[in-house]
């Protein structure tokens, strides 16, 4: 259990996603203008992210990793180099799976993260978890716990941003540095803070 | 777009004016986090515009084949598949170097920068339009991530591309090299430097 809890912690914390390996930048700095919006987003990522780890892991341990195909009397295939193709085959077929439905069955909750879904087929973060569970060849309970903890950190970071953004509306910043700019460097600081993370070892 | 660009637009637009890092905010993960030393910049470059250049061309071509309601995956399985080419070339020929960029080749993939390209521009173009703005993008993508990393490597570690440029107090000689350039942070701060330099160049043209 203890081994668990440090993973979870170490995905939030120290391997921030966001922050430490600045993965999913594009929507991190393109959809992170208010709270609101980018709080549904990071929800979006967690429940995506969730799901397409421990999918991959199944998919990657029975039927791509060298020798997974020894039940099928095929001990010598190594198809591992087709995972890049199978992970993002698999996870735009999962966002298509998930976005269709929670439109038949839960029209409210699409509401709210439908606009964001077909953006996280091109998300790197959720992509990186996957290809960083396929290097670091967890287990499934150990790429559900990762999972979600990358995602919860993703989350979080995106939403301090926002919060971040809707303050420095007020502020008065050079006129060719407004907008894009300030995010960049506004997440470099924030980056900067998290590297303090970076020294703890659990 | 209003006007017809020419050829000549096509290519160099992208470069400074609208360029794909800095104004669009596309492909931005890796060009932060392979941007510490100019040699694995350049191989990134490298791989980026193979990818993008063919990516283009391929879909291009087979644009009026693909279904509207399935173009997402078809573009996902043509760069997939480019991008398999590039990672397996890289690992047979620079092995350290593959190493060194880990899971960033295979991110090509979910670079915003191709998959934007092939569903606003290779869609709806004639092939050889679609490889000129594809060597402008990966052009404009290179400049700001050589850029960076030129800045990174330099006062970082005082080199460029491993040579000594800047002699280091360690060995000998009088530079004190600046750690904070060899943390990704940095590059934040400096593509927020260019984008803030770009913006006062453009609002001088008018």
């Amino acid at each position: 259990m203890e081994h668990y809890i440090s993973l979870f912690v170490q995905a939030i914390f120290i391997d921030n996603m966001a922050l430490s390996f600045f993965l999913g930048m594009c929507t991190f700095l393109a959809v992170s203008k208010k709270v609101s919006t980018s709080f549904g987003l990071g929800v979006a990522v967690v429940v995506v992210m969730t799901l397409a780890v421990p999918v991959n892991q199944l998919i990657y341990t029975h039927f791509l990793a060298p020798g997974a195909l020894a039940w099928a009397g095929l001990p010598d295939l190594d198809l591992s180099y087709l995972q890049l193709i199978t992970f993002i085959g698999v996870i735009a077929a999962l966002v298509q799976i998930l976005e269709m439905f929670l439109e038949k069955y839960v029209p409210s909750l699409y509401q709210t993260l439908g606009i964001f879904l077909p953006l996280l087929t091109v998300n790197c973060a959720i992509f990186a978890g996957v290809i960083f569970m396929a290097n670091r060849s967890y287990n499934l309970t150990e790429s559900i716990v990762f999972a979600m903890g990358s995602g919860t950190g993703w989350a979080m970071a995106i939403v301090l941003l926002a919060g971040l953004r809707e303050r420095m509306k007020f502020n008065a910043i050079p006129k060719g540095l407004q907008g894009i700019g300030i995010t960049f460097i506004t997440t470099g600081l924030m980056a900067l803070g998290f590297m303090s993370f970076a020294g703890i070892s659990i | 777009m209003s006007s017809v660009p020419t050829t000549r637009e096509v290519l160099t637009s992208p470069i400074f004016a609208n360029n794909p890092v800095a104004l669009q905010v596309l492909g931005v993960c890796s060009a932060l986090a392979v941007s510490n030393s100019m040699q694995t910049a350049l191989v990134m470059t490298i791989a980026v515009t193979f990818v993008l250049v063919f990516s283009s061309l391929i879909i291009s071509v087979i644009r009026n084949f693909i279904p509207n309601s399935v173009r997402i995956i078809a573009q996902m399985t043509v760069i997939a598949s480019l991008v398999i080419v590039v990672d397996m070339v890289l690992q047979d020929i620079a092995y350290e170097l593959s190493r060194q960029l880990s899971v960033f080749v295979g991110l090509i993939i979910t670079n915003c920068i191709i998959m934007g390209r092939a569903e606003a521009f290779a869609m709806k173009s004639k092939p050889l339009i679609s490889v000129v703005d594809a060597v402008g993008n990966s052009l404009g993508y290179g400049v700001i991530l050589m850029g960076v990393a030129f800045v990174r490597e330099l006062l970082g570690s005082g080199t460029l591309f491993g040579h000594e440029i800047f002699v280091t107090i360690e060995n000998g000689g009088w530079y004190l090299a600046n750690e904070m350039f060899k943390l990704p942070p940095s590059a934040f701060f400096l593509i927020g430097l260019m984008i803030w330099v770009i913006n006062i160049v453009q609002d001088r043209k008018g």
